[in-house]
């Protein structure tokens, strides 16, 4: 099986699936000749076109508006916003239109469309390059929200999201795109979305994260494990539709919840997780469910000492589960 | 269908109609008048809650909308489109159990406010309340058309006041771009809500806005259904044959306040109001016919006969519908496995 990238993972999933659905269409800024910023869509234009790999002017609300009007109209389109953080000018089209549309039709009009975006920290990117946006989405009844940490999840998720039949935003880390690799099966596999995966089965407390969380969620697991501390990592994948039961089964097993996310802590989507843990599993706690996010500033600063500072990291995990364990 | 005897068919042939097209385009501009005349009556018998309306619009929605192919162009309306709705299939049943918010309402089964239309039956998109957001829809569906190479043309529709918004810039400039198929119409009634025109835009028409997109913009009095007619008809071709766009701006008058919350003479004076009446197309529209002989006095009572009859049976209809069961409120945020 070949191992590959994060990002080429979506390059690969992304040119599959243009070649099975000729109604996939992809557009967003500079994914035509250039291939992407980050080179996600690097090869589509060539192979598949003007009509299908379009680069659109600076017009993020554009880019979500037209794709759910051409998803009415019979397409499925993949838009890629450039950076999550810029996609607040769409903020409206994707809450307002895309999440509603099939709820205020009554059934009569579904958006079948995925927005992808790199999102978050740790890679110089300042306030403006780094955000964590998925709380202002997960929020929203009528979006999907999904965040793969690996390549095999990646490529099967994306599959999902683009076959789904409602607006799926799908976030990835670029700090993982050229720093993890996997093993992606060149079989047509899906991963369904609404399901966690539990990546390191444990018994004495259950640590949930996404993202790059998932991964540094890992290497915090191994770390304690030196101190007798045994933990299970529960990589939730997709953020809504949650997969409640695998995180409450995990959390009944082990009787303590540490929830990893890289948002800022307050309201973040960490926060809906401890309370569903809170409300659903109490009788099965041992001690407070505990959150480590990002500091309460309003985003990324820039100077490496600063950005340091902001970012959750395996020892601050580490820190978090040792002391919850202590409890 | 309606012959008329007394015309020599001129008026008809000078915009490549028919009589019979004539008489059935003031049919359905009557027909708009009458359904919004009884919502604000059911309105004020404390039937229905809210109605916000289309008179004024009338005579340049079913005049715009004429040109389009029902079930395969396609229209994303707002909420003053009633007689555009009409035109491209939705019925007066249709239109008050929207107003009722039944079960049964097409548009929404009452889960939207009323004038949120929509249907995907008649290839009508839903509409929101943010304002402009629409025409993003239209141009992604004539992007798609293009691209699938359907034929199709997407119209869209917003008053002067919405076409401030951002969206349209991004979505005009696209469109032109690409060439798209698609028509933007700004129905333009002179006021946003409270404020007038001249605090909205800084040239003297929407339309003047056009070239700044590379595309052609047209001013159209909207007092006049055959030039509403020409003037799509033309937008329509060229976004048929490839050409791009279109901005079409139809020169309206809101005949009644913003909606049925609104109290218009806060902010208008008694002698515009009088003098406004003059630019309601319906009147004017009905004299031209008459004076050139298609509309008779025996086809006018006809149709006025045929549309009382129809917005009473809507009226009976949309009263006696269900309300929708709460049970049903969970369904449809996301779809449903239909294995």
């Amino acid at each position: 099986m070949p191992a590959r990238t994060f990002i080429d993972a979506i390059r690969d999933t992304l040119v599959l699936e243009m070649r099975r659905d000729e109604t996939i269409i992809v557009l967003g800024e500079d994914v035509g000749k250039k291939g992407g910023v980050f080179l996600a869509t690097d090869g589509l234009w060539a192979e598949f076109g003007d009509d299908r790999v379009i680069d659109t002017p600076l017009t993020e609300s554009m880019i979500i508006g037209a794709s759910i009007g051409a998803a009415v109209n019979g397409l499925r389109p993949v838009c890629e916003i450039q950076f999550a953080d810029f996609i607040f000018p769409a903020f409206n089209q994707l809450v307002s239109e895309a999440a509603r549309m099939r709820y205020r039709s009554n059934n009569g009009y579904g958006v079948p469309m995925v927005v992808r975006a790199p999102y978050g920290g740790g890679v110089h990117g300042a306030l403006y390059h780094s955000q964590s946006v998925e709380a202002f989405f997960t929020h929203v009844p009528g979006l999907k929200v999904v965040i793969p940490s690996t390549p095999y999840d990646a490529r099967g998720l994306l599959r999902a999201s683009i076959r789904d039949e409602d607006p799926v935003l799908f976030f990835e880390h670029k700090k993982m795109y050229r720093s993890v690799r996997g093993e992606v099966p060149d079989t047509d596999y899906v991963v369904p979305l609404g399901k966690a995966a539990v990546t390191h089965p444990g018994s004495q407390i259950t640590v949930v994260a996404y993202g790059l969380m998932a991964h540094y969620a890992l290497e915090a697991a191994d770390r304690v494990a030196d101190d007798g501390i045994s933990v299970e990592v529960v990589d939730v994948r997709t953020l809504r539709p949650l997969d409640r039961e695998t995180v409450l089964d995990s959390v009944r097993k082990t009787g303590k919840c540490l929830v990893v996310y890289e948002d800022n802590k307050f309201g973040g989507y960490g926060a809906e997780i401890a309370a569903i843990v809170a409300e659903e599993a109490f009788d099965y706690l041992d001690g407070p469910v505990t959150r480590v996010a990002g500091p309460d500033v309003p985003a990324v600063p820039y100077n490496h000492v600063l950005e340091d500072w902001f970012m959750v990291s395996p020892e601050k995990i580490a820190d978090a589960i040792r002391k919850l364990a202590a409890y | 269908m309606t012959e008329t005897r007394s015309s020599d068919g001129t008026l008809a042939a000078s915009v490549g109609l028919s009589d019979a097209d004539l008489v059935e385009m003031y049919r359905y501009v009557a027909l708009a008048r009458a359904l919004d005349e009884r919502m604000w009556i059911l309105n004020r018998a404390g039937r229905i809650p809210f109605v916000i309306s289309g008179q004024g619009h009338e005579g340049a929605q079913v005049a715009i909308a004429w040109p389009l192919q029902r079930h395969h162009d396609w229209i994303a309306p707002f909420y003053r489109s009633i007689a555009t709705c009409l035109t491209f299939g939705m019925s007066p049943r249709d239109i008050l159990t929207a107003q009722y918010a039944t079960a049964s309402d097409p548009s929404s089964g009452g889960r939207q406010m009323p004038g949120h239309y929509g249907s995907h039956e008649h290839n009508l998109v839903s509409v929101s309340s943010p304002v402009g957001t629409q025409l993003l829809h239209a141009v992604g569906i004539a992007l798609a058309a293009k691209i699938r190479k359907t034929g199709q043309v997407a119209m869209t529709s917003m008053g002067e006041g919405s076409s401030n918004q951002g969206d349209v810039h991004e979505g005009l400039n696209f469109a032109a771009i690409h060439k798209l198929p698609f028509v933007f119409v700004v129905e333009n009634n002179g006021y946003a809500i409270s404020v007038p025109a001249a605090k909205q835009v800084a040239t003297p028409n929407v339309a003047d806005r056009a070239s700044g997109y590379g595309i052609p913009g047209v001013v159209v009095d909207g007092t006049d259904v055959l030039a509403c007619y020409a003037v799509a008809k033309a937008a329509v071709e060229r976004a048929r044959a490839g050409d791009g766009p279109t901005l079409i701006e139809a020169k309206v008058t809101r005949l009644t306040a913003h909606s049925s919350d609104d109290q218009q003479t806060k902010y208008r004076s008694e002698e515009e109001l009088a003098a406004e009446k003059a630019r309601d197309a319906l009147p004017v529209f009905r004299r031209q016919l008459q004076d050139a002989g298609v509309l008779t006095d025996e086809v006018e009572a006809q149709v006025a006969a045929d549309i009382t009859a129809a917005v009473d049976d809507a009226t009976d209809y949309a009263e006696t519908q269900p309300d929708p069961d709460p049970a049903t409120a969970m369904r449809y945020v996301y779809a449903e496995d239909v294995d």
